[in-house]
């Protein structure tokens, strides 16, 4: 086997943005101080004239977005999640997502992944927060090729999208010349009979690990890709839960409100059975190097194979 | 300024306000105060400055206008319903439900170009407007009213930093400093001054007028289009609740509906003053 390549959805959306200009003319990005490390760095080098630096000042950078759109412009507002979601939540929510504004959101450095700079920046709460905002469209592609495709289905999109890139480089699972981007569908990637493991972002490939696993021990796990959290693919879902019985979810992010608390709120009101939510606990992260975080935070395919029998009682 | 044309406006301030008090009375809540000391601000810009057409209110080349201080939608709705953006009955149901005139400004009513209300939030819009008129080379200008008492918000400052460094010319922001915010005086609540050495600092260029002397304030907005590379903020004195005598300088009607009562006396007042104009 080839070796797998590694790559951050980060870097996939600069090369997004930059690959996309010339089509796009209202394209134009914005960054809060931080394009080195977003990426939109790579962007600003090709078209210095279409980038504009709001400095440390979120808040304004997400009402400029505004206004830019409604004007006609596609901007693209860019800094870490815990910024855009988090310090700008009111804005966001005030000044794009209820006059229903043609802004797209890049947070990167999203989720425990952020590694060594700790608890601040590790935002857990993003999903939770953006998917209050009535017409907010929400995505969490999973690998590089998913990031890249996600960009521009959010640019052929008319209104907020907010997305979601980690900082940590995570293998590249999709096929760049086959991969078909929908949004608001769910991709099955493993059919499975005795379990849907619903995953999304870096724990796509966490859930992927698992299923084979899972099948050294006799156990069928169907994963499913949800890159798009709002608005969710209900249909997919109940399908799901309906054929397999179980539903396990899997997330960088906070189990309250993120993927497992929209998936079962899904199966809840449509088809009920159990649904184990598998993300970051009530409670802070850490520094640490990345990978070990995921691990400490049950973030792996360890993991979720564990929860899975657990929940079978095997 | 033209005697007629300055008399004309001052008619019109005239009916904005009436449009005020029966929006605000018919609400049974809404804010009286701060909408009365804008009333000739706006009145000025929509019948006098503005480039702007009712029966085009999405054209591309039109002058925008930001209400930052979108608690004072009632001036607002009354000065675009006056210019015949929607008829002159929806004043009546501002802030029922079902009415097109919501509680603060958005952007789905014709007119109005930016959904605002949350303080500190449509300042940063109009710079996004402003940037993309320069990026597009369009000449049309972007207008925003702010509160004294709102430039509390960080936010303003953030913005104020941004239209600087951008050199947005092309973006005018007014602050209504009526000096007074719910909680009492700006000077005693959490005082903002001093307000133009503040955006001086900023880099932006100031000007001062009496905001209810249209003559001061054309030559202030004349002035306005003059300058370049640097915004301009157009620091207004005013009165809140200008024009009805038992509401001028009056905290209390921050934020208070007129009840029938009140209601019949402010119209009564704004009508001798409209009669006075016309004789």
């Amino acid at each position: 086997m080839a070796d797998v390549i590694k790559k951050a959805t980060r870097e996939s959306y600069g090369e997004a943005l930059r690959d996309l200009a010339e089509e796009y003319k209202d394209l134009v990005v914005l960054d809060a101080d931080l394009a080195a490390a977003t990426k939109t760095g790579i962007f600003k080098k090709a078209y210095p004239e279409r980038f504009f630096d709001c400095g440390i000042a979120e808040a304004n950078m997400m009402g400029v977005a505004a206004g830019l759109a409604a004007c006609g412009k596609i901007p693209f507002a860019s800094t870490f999640a815990m910024f855009a979601a988090g310090r700008a939540y009111e804005i966001v929510r005030n000044s794009i997502g209820y006059p229903h504004l043609n802004v797209k959101i890049g947070a990167t450095h999203a989720g425990i992944s952020v590694g060594e700079d700790g608890a601040t920046h590790q935002c857990n709460e993003d999903i939770a927060l953006m998917r209050t905002i009535p017409g907010m469209t929400i995505i969490n592609p999973c690998d590089d090729v998913e990031a890249k495709a996600a960009v521009k289905a959010a640019l052929d999109f008319n209104g907020p999208v907010y997305m979601r890139f980690g900082r940590l480089a995570v293998p590249v699972i999709n096929d760049k010349e086959t991969y078909k981007f929908e949004l608001g569908k769910g991709v099955v990637l493993k059919d499975g009979s005795d379990v849907t493991i619903i995953a999304t972002g870096l724990m796509v490939n966490e859930a992927l690990e698992a299923a084979k696993a899972l099948e050294n021990d006799g156990i069928s796990a169907r994963v499913v890709n949800i890159h798009t959290i709002k608005p969710l693919d209900k249909e997919l879902v109940c399908k799901c839960a309906k054929e397999t019985g179980l539903i396990v979810t899997a997330e960088e992010h906070s189990i309250i409100g993120g993927l497992g608390s929209a998936v079962a709120d899904a199966v809840t009101e449509g088809c009920p059975v159990p649904v184990v939510k598998i993300g970051v606990n009530d409670e802070y992260g850490h520094s640490g190097p990345a990978v070990d975080l995921l691990k400490e935070f049950g973030l792996s395919a360890e993991n979720i194979a564990d929860t899975v029998k657990k929940a079978l009682n095997k | 300024m033209d005697a007629e044309i300055k008399k004309d406006l001052q008619k019109t301030a005239c009916k904005v306000r009436m449009g005020v008090i029966e929006g605000t009375y018919n609400a049974k809540s809404g804010h009286p105060g701060g909408s009365l000391s804008i009333a000739d601000t706006l009145t000025y810009l929509y019948f006098k400055k503005m480039n702007i057409d009712p029966k085009n209110p999405n054209d591309p080349d039109r002058d925008r206008f930001v209400l930052s201080k979108g608690h004072t939608a009632p001036a607002l709705y009354s000065a675009l319903a006056l210019k015949g953006y929607f008829p002159q009955e929806e004043i009546k149901s501002l802030r029922h439900i079902g009415a097109l005139l919501q509680g603060h400004p958005c952007i789905s009513i014709d007119g109005v170009d930016m959904s605002s209300g949350s303080l500190g939030q449509g300042i940063s819009a109009a710079c996004g407007m402003a940037l993309a008129g320069k990026l597009d080379g369009k000449s049309y200008r972007v207008y925003t009213v702010l509160g004294d008492g709102e430039i509390e918000e960080g936010q303003v400052w953030e913005a104020a930093m941004f239209a600087a460094h951008y050199k947005l010319d092309n973006l005018v922001a007014v602050v209504d400093n009526n000096g007074l915010q719910i909680d009492g005086k700006i000077t005693d609540v959490c005082s903002p001054e001093p307000i133009t050495d503040k955006f001086a600092a900023f880099g932006w260029h100031v000007i001062t007028v009496n905001a209810h002397d249209f003559d001061a304030l054309d030559a202030a907005f004349t002035d306005a289009d003059t300058i370049t590379d640097k915004p301009v903020v157009i620091v207004q004195k005013s009165i809140k609740g200008k024009g009805v005598s038992f509401m001028e300088n009056q905290v209390g009607w921050h934020g208070t509906a007129p009840n029938k009562e009140q209601y019949e006396q402010a119209m009564e007042e704004l009508n001798a003053q409209l009669k006075e104009l016309e004789d």
